[in-house]
């Protein structure tokens, strides 16, 4: 059975989740992509106001569909993570706790993560209108002008994502990879 | 000569847009099944499982298959006997493709000036258009929305002629374990060998849109697809890189002859949500 987790993360709960674990977040989390997140480090380089206050909270790299009317959202999945590693390090520095996205992250990005015990799950990408069920509520909060890359608030229920690095250097990538490895 | 309404033309690439964005084929959707059914990955098993009851949300409620809706890649095939009339053929493309991202509640991914602005075009335009004139009096007409995801993780290497059949598959196998999860697998490695630069990379592209299962028509080329689709599901990627046996659900090859000096190697891949649609006007 997945483990259920309320939002926002805690050191605690964060210390007990190990690579591999099916996991379904309840509660806030926030939009941001390669566009939000060049911004985000510009107002923190600058010292202004950011679009959310970072300390303890996770971020979800996703750019969502228009939504149809009645809709909360629409196809809402993840995008790859990798994009998103030159700033990182820079949020977790700031008390960022969780990640949401798919694929391999860079070193520099498992390092930060171990230093300030924050951990990157993945959810299943290309499965937008799947996730999009787990949405309750969208609300575009800054950089509106950015489209489908503004940063959204978003309140989810039982969102189902897998940890892929946890704050003990584990790597479900590079696990999952080693143990169904044939040597050619 | 035969005319062909370019508004047929606007409204055929609309169409096939939306559907394409909805709707995965049934090589697709049966080879996912399958690989469900063999996967020996509990993890991988369970992300296929995702796959195919996104693919049925989609389907039933006409919501995109995945946020990204893609590049609006087009391959176009006019005879050489027929004659578009009412309009410009590449702007009646594009107004399918604005119709389609708009009316279809798509999302738009274009943005201009790539290396500074990066304005979005907000309608998903311009379409990516790639021609080749054949005989006959029809429109042959086939849409690829294509993803970021996969298509950041295409590779162009210039081969030279002593790297051999051997050469093509330590690039592949090499391309794939360095793209991991990335692409979103399991995947659809497109192929292309030989020609220049520009022509194996769409050759490659092109192999993205065979149906998973068919091979080939050269024996020796399907003998390659053949090996190169086990050796790739040695590497353990597997579903969305949790690990696994089903890591990609095709390898397909297009050749073409080459420069005396070169062999050119290009590696395209398309994700799970491998789409495309056709239609002949």
């Amino acid at each position: 059975m997945p483990k259920i987790i309320n939002l926002p993360l805690t050191d605690k709960v964060i210390a007990e989740l190990k690579t591999g674990e099916n996991v379904l977040l309840n509660g806030i989390i926030y939009t941001a992509r390669d566009a939000a997140h060049k911004r985000i480090v510009e107002a923190l380089e600058k010292g202004k106001p950011l679009p959310f206050e970072l300390k303890g909270q996770t971020i979800y790299y996703m750019g969502p569909t228009p939504a149809r009317p009645g809709q909360v959202i629409g196809s809402a999945g993840p995008t790859s993570s990798y994009r998103m590693d030159i700033y990182a390090p820079r949020l977790m520095e700031e008390g960022l706790k969780g990640m949401i996205g798919k694929g391999q992250r860079t070193q520099a990005v498992l390092d930060a993560m171990k230093k300030y015990k924050a951990v990157y799950f993945a959810a299943i990408g290309g499965t937008g209108a799947l996730i999009a069920k787990s949405i309750k509520k969208a609300d575009i909060i800054a950089y509106e002008e950015l489209g489908a890359e503004a940063v959204r608030k978003l309140e989810v229920e039982n969102f189902t994502v897998t940890v892929i690095n946890d704050i003990y250097g584990g790597d479900l990538y590079q696990q999952g990879k080693a143990k169904y490895r044939i040597s050619i | 000569m035969r005319e062909i309404d370019a508004k047929e033309v606007t409204k055929t690439v609309t169409r096939l847009f939306l559907e394409a964005n909805y709707n995965l084929t049934d090589d697709i959707l049966d080879a996912l099944k399958k690989a469900e059914k063999s996967e020996e990955s509990t993890a991988g098993k369970e992300v296929l499982r995702q796959i195919i009851k996104n693919a049925d949300i989609a389907a039933k409620e006409q919501i995109a298959l995945c946020q990204d809706c893609g590049a609006a890649v087009v391959f176009l095939e006019p005879g050489q006997d027929a004659h578009i009339v009412g309009g410009d053929l590449n702007e009646a493309i594009n107004e399918g493709v604005r119709q389609a991202y708009e009316k279809g509640y798509l999302r738009k991914s274009m943005v201009r000036q790539p290396f500074s602005a990066r304005v979005n075009t907000k309608d998903n335009t311009p379409a990516i258009i790639h021609t080749e004139i054949v005989p006959g009096d029809k429109l042959k007409i086939t849409v690829v929305p294509k993803g970021g995801g996969a298509e950041n993780m295409s590779r162009l290497i210039m081969l030279t002629p002593s790297a051999g059949r051997q050469g093509i598959i330590d690039n592949v196998l090499k391309a794939v374990d360095e793209a991991g999860s990335n692409p979103c697998p399991p995947l659809i490695v497109g192929v292309g060998i030989g020609g220049t630069a520009e022509k194996t990379l769409l050759l490659a592209k092109k192999a993205l849109l065979r149906k998973v299962g068919d091979h080939n028509a050269d024996p020796e080329v399907a003998e390659l697809e053949k090996e190169l689709l086990e050796k790739v599901n040695k590497l353990g990627i597997g579903p969305m890189g949790y690990g696994g046996r089903t890591t990609a659900l095709a390898v397909n090859v297009e050749v073409f002859p080459s420069h005396i000096a070169g062999m050119p190697l290009a590696i395209n891949m398309n994700c799970h949500s491998a789409r495309h649609k056709e239609a002949v006007l």
